[in-house]
């Protein structure tokens, strides 16, 4: 009995990324075909079929987490908060590169500091945070979860394991 | 908003020719691929304008899509061939 | 509604200048993937959301404006991506970042 249920929900957790990847793929196909007509749809329909049937596991790897979706709401009330620091760095950097002199305000070095981030969702958004945000590019990041970052002066580099940290932690509840 | 179309492309060429510089000069050859990058992204929003002074934009914004994706591929694959490589070093110390 | 996409679009023309002019000043690569990395993803999705809000409000074609925005994520995605990689071949090949000469002892 207990084995019967324990392949049902197996079979369930390995059907649900299958709709999910094809959803969002007929998605795709509807924007960037144009055209609503039978055959074209129909084109698309067995196309998306036919890829997700060879590659739906590449896409959630890990499996479903029960929160899903929840994470993703969090994840789109990040995004203006991290638009805004983006615009800040933009208007940073530009004042430097027309700075005229540019040479005397920069001191670019590279810092290190340890992260508590576990999953390596939380780890790629982290870093990809930190290249798009204030003078800084991320180096490495190793299997620890120890990051290496270029800053482009010492302002830049100050706050760094700190408020973004802290907002990525709660958008993955870890 | 024609000709605002017209000089913001002829301006946009303009910066593509500073940033061909980096990349005809740069001392490292990851210089020169940091400025076939910015040529590249340049060239992207130079598509959709051409697309609107030809008034063709629904066939330009596709062009646009693939040359997107085609420089993030191009930058991808130099990157990982030049990794180890000794001309990575600067050329006028050797 | 025309004069506040020429003011977006002038925006990111200046970003992109503000990118060119870093690439060509700053002193070496490192510093150089600063303003590559970020001003020229930041005059992109400035340029290229002007026209998709043209393209969307003046001339109707809303489809095509859904095309953009994909274009705009998708460089969102992209960009951090290349600029690690950039940066990944040169730590491997052991470039040396630049510091300013006043602050590093290696000066022989």
């Amino acid at each position: 009995m207990r084995n019967q249920s324990q392949i049902d929900s197996e079979k369930r957790t390995a059907t649900l990324p299958f709709i999910i990847t094809f959803v969002i793929m007929i998605g795709f196909w509807l924007i960037f075909s144009g055209k609503f007509d039978l055959f074209h749809l129909s084109l698309g329909v067995v196309s998306c079929l036919l890829v997700t049937f060879f590659s739906s596991d590449l896409l959630f790897p890990t499996g479903l987490k029960t929160d899903f979706l929840a994470c993703w709401v969090r994840f789109a009330l990040y995004v203006p908060w991290l638009l805004y620091q983006i615009l800040l760095a933009n208007l940073h950097v530009l004042r430097l590169s027309f700075h005229p002199r540019m040479m005397a305000l920069i001191d670019p070095h590279i810092i290190e500091f340890n992260s508590h981030l576990e999953s390596d969702i939380a780890r790629t958004t982290f870093a990809n945070s930190i290249t798009l945000t204030p003078g800084t590019i991320t180096v490495n990041v190793s299997a620890m979860g120890r990051f290496t970052v270029h800053c482009i002066d010492v302002a830049s580099g100050d706050p760094l394991p700190g408020e973004m940290e802290r907002q990525i932690e709660r958008i993955f509840k870890e | 908003m024609e000709h605002v179309f017209l000089y913001a492309g002829l301006y946009l060429c303009l910066l593509m020719f500073l940033s061909l510089y980096r990349a005809v000069a740069g001392p490292t050859i990851l210089d020169r691929l940091i400025g076939t990058n910015a040529i590249g992204s340049k060239t992207t929003s130079l598509l959709i304008l051409i697309g609107l002074m030809y008034h063709r934009v629904e066939m330009f914004v596709d062009i646009a899509l693939a040359y997107a994706m085609l420089n993030f591929i191009t930058v991808l694959a130099a990157s990982r061939y030049f990794q180890k490589r000794k001309g990575l070093y600067d050329e006028n110390t050797d | 509604m025309n004069i506040f996409i020429t003011l977006l679009l002038i925006c990111g023309l200046i970003f992109f200048t503000g990118g060119t002019l870093g690439i060509l000043r700053f002193p070496d690569f490192y510093s150089r993937l600063h303003p590559a990395g970020k001003l020229d993803t930041f005059g992109l999705v400035t340029t290229v959301g002007a026209l998709a809000l043209y393209i969307a409000f003046v001339q109707g074609l809303f489809l095509t404006a859904l095309k953009i925005g994909l274009i705009i994520v998708f460089v969102f995605i992209t960009s951090p991506t290349a600029t690690h990689a950039i940066v990944d071949a040169g730590v491997r090949a052991g470039l040396k970042p630049w510091t300013k000469p006043s602050s590093g002892e290696d000066q022989t």
